[in-house]
């Protein structure tokens, strides 16, 4: 069996470890667009601020490839797929025969059409060379703008800030980290990233780049202009299905993928941030693009390619996102309409829990500040447990297992 | 694989599970006088103990065949060895972005930012071998190392 991955990072390496838990003899080949063996993707920003070393970037040991048997072409990366003859062709016009295919290509940063946005010092905020090229850019106390307000612009913005870089953001919705956290808790994150030095502009967005060649500043919808010496495009991500056009693999937002990863082309799958598959909390197909999902839908995948027999319905979004010393956690959904919502708010101390409730399960909740023990809370949404009997109890500092009914407790703690 | 189970109607919230699991973790095992009065910083329990009086409990990791921490860990640094099946967390590896902590359903992975920001949790005392030290001494039988039944 001959086993071909497009892609090398989380849901790659999942679906690696997912084939060689079934087939120890089938050759692999993994195609890679970049230089490198498999890094960790949210480390750029740690990396960029001097906190991760080259050495700690990787997300598996050197001798990885070699003890998995696997072979690593990286550098030119997939071109074409001739789905008929099962192959792929690299862009270097090398070939690879598969007899089962992944699609790990991940995301790509969205990127509006903007006026002079072909400028120097345009960045985007997504890869190792990324950050590469920004951090020969940058020096203490240049200016730096950041359109959105999402998870890579917050995190772009703490590298920068750790850097001596004044940083500001304008974000076209109302809030920071709108996709993660609810008003009332996108408040109190504001303000610490208010007190950290984080300029912020709410509810416009940029129609212009300004500069001769390099950015000099950028103008704005509500007419302001704002001087600076470079620009980082954080708007968000969407998935990089390019490498699937025209061969009739079916494509919604991301490649749609059924629950054993599989897409309509027999014998291709598609894993992670690309794919768009059944999940938890949403009756509708979605792309989740978090590394936990990516992992699990590669390795899910990699089983079923070897011929075993695995699915993945249970995805759902969480995040743990520190800013500084400020640390946050959130799953699932925001609540609103149709949802029960309990929360503690004591906003002058900046601690914020909220649960999303529906048919007395957990559906949802975010955690401001104390974050400890949070994974219970979200093991409850992952497994709809019914929460009626101990749902106030869980908005405690530290939630535990003391005020459940002893028969769960010892089901769900001993297990 | 062998796992620690607590039956809490044994319990007596001593806490003594912890006082033996902070000495383990130190550079003074089986002192425990020493790891409390030496060690700076003194590390953290890797066993949680939960009250709510009479009902008291400890809890620690508890080793998943399919372990969240490890699927979701960022870095690479959370590892289920797979000879002993021990989820290991690679501490000069980690970097505390505490997905772990979000993920865990037993609450099992903490925070220890005395020096540089890491997860902690249980390692089955698996460096000293044998039966874990929260067990071997927990003085009325209420925590248990054994097979699943």
């Amino acid at each position: 069996m001959e086993y071909c991955i497009i892609g090398n990072s989380a849901a790659a390496i999942g679906a690696v470890e997912g084939i060689r838990g079934v087939d120890k003899k089938g050759t692999m080949t993994i195609i890679s667009d970049e230089p490198y063996q498999a890094y960790s993707r949210p480390l750029i920003s740690y990396y960029l601020a001097g906190k991760v070393a080259e050495d700690k970037m990787y997300y598996r040991p050197n001798e990885f490839y070699k003890n998995m048997g696997v072979e690593l072409l990286c550098g030119s990366g997939a071109g074409k797929l001739a789905v008929r003859e099962k192959t792929v062709i690299l862009r270097d016009g090398t070939k690879k025969r598969y007899d089962r295919l992944l699609i790990a290509t991940g995301g790509k940063p969205f990127v509006p059409p903007i006026k002079g946005l072909e400028k120097e010092n345009v960045h985007t905020f997504h890869k190792w060379d990324d950050v590469k090229s920004l951090a020969e850019e940058l020096s203490a106390g240049c200016k730096a703008v950041i359109i959105g307000a999402g998870l890579i612009g917050v995190k772009a913005a703490e590298a920068l800030l750790c850097l001596g870089v004044e940083v500001s953001i304008i974000e076209l919705a109302d809030r920071v980290l709108s996709s993660v956290l609810d008003e009332q808790a996108a408040a109190i994150a504001q303000q610490v990233m208010e007190e950290h030095g984080v300029k912020f502009v709410f509810g416009d967005t940029v129609t212009e780049v300004l500069g001769e060649g390099r950015v000099e500043g950028v103008s704005l919808k509500s007419g302001n202009k704002m001087e600076c010496d470079m620009l980082i495009v954080a708007i968000g991500v969407v998935p990089n299905t390019d490498i699937v056009k025209g061969t009739g693999i079916n494509v919604n937002r991301g490649i749609v993928v059924n629950e054993r990863m599989e897409t309509s082309v027999d014998g291709i799958y598609a894993a992670g941030d690309v794919a768009e598959g059944k999940n938890l909390l949403w009756a509708e197909q979605r792309v989740i693009p978090i590394l936990p999902n990516a992992y699990k839908q590669g390795e899910t995948a990699g089983v079923n390619m070897a011929g075993g027999n695995n699915s993945f319905t249970k995805g759902f979004a969480m995040n743990s996102l520190g800013f500084f010393d400020f640390k946050m956690t959130s799953a699932g959904m925001q609540g609103g309409e149709g949802y029960e919502e309990i929360y503690t708010l004591k906003a002058e101390e900046k601690f914020y829990r909220k649960l999303v409730i529906k048919d007395n399960r957990l559906m949802g909740f975010i955690a401001l500040k104390n974050i400890d023990r949070t994974g219970i809370l979200t093991g409850l949404i992952k497994d709809q447990v019914e929460i009626t009997k101990f749902k106030e109890a869980l908005l405690k500092i530290e939630p535990g297992f003391a005020e459940w009914p002893k028969e769960l407790r010892k089901e769900r703690m001993l297990s | 694989m062998k796992r620690v189970y607590v039956r809490e109607e044994y319990c007596a919230g001593c806490g003594l599970c912890q006082v033996h699991c902070i000495t383990a973790h130190s550079e003074y095992k089986g002192d425990i006088i020493k790891a409390y009065k030496k060690s700076f910083p003194r590390p953290l329990a890797r066993v949680i103990v939960e009250e709510k009086r009479p009902l008291s409990f400890s809890l620690q990791c508890r080793h998943c065949e399919e372990a969240e921490c490890v699927k979701a860990c960022i870095t690479g640094a959370m590892q289920k060895d797979p000879a002993t099946g021990i989820v290991i967390n690679d501490t000069a590896r980690c970097i505390g972005c505490w997905t772990c902590v979000l993920v865990c359903p037993y609450g099992a992975v903490r925070r220890d930012e005395t020096l540089h920001k890491v997860a902690v949790k249980c390692d089955m005392c698996a460096e000293a071998g044998g039966v874990p030290l929260c067990v071997e001494n927990c003085p009325n039988g209420a925590l248990e190392y054994r097979e699943e039944r």
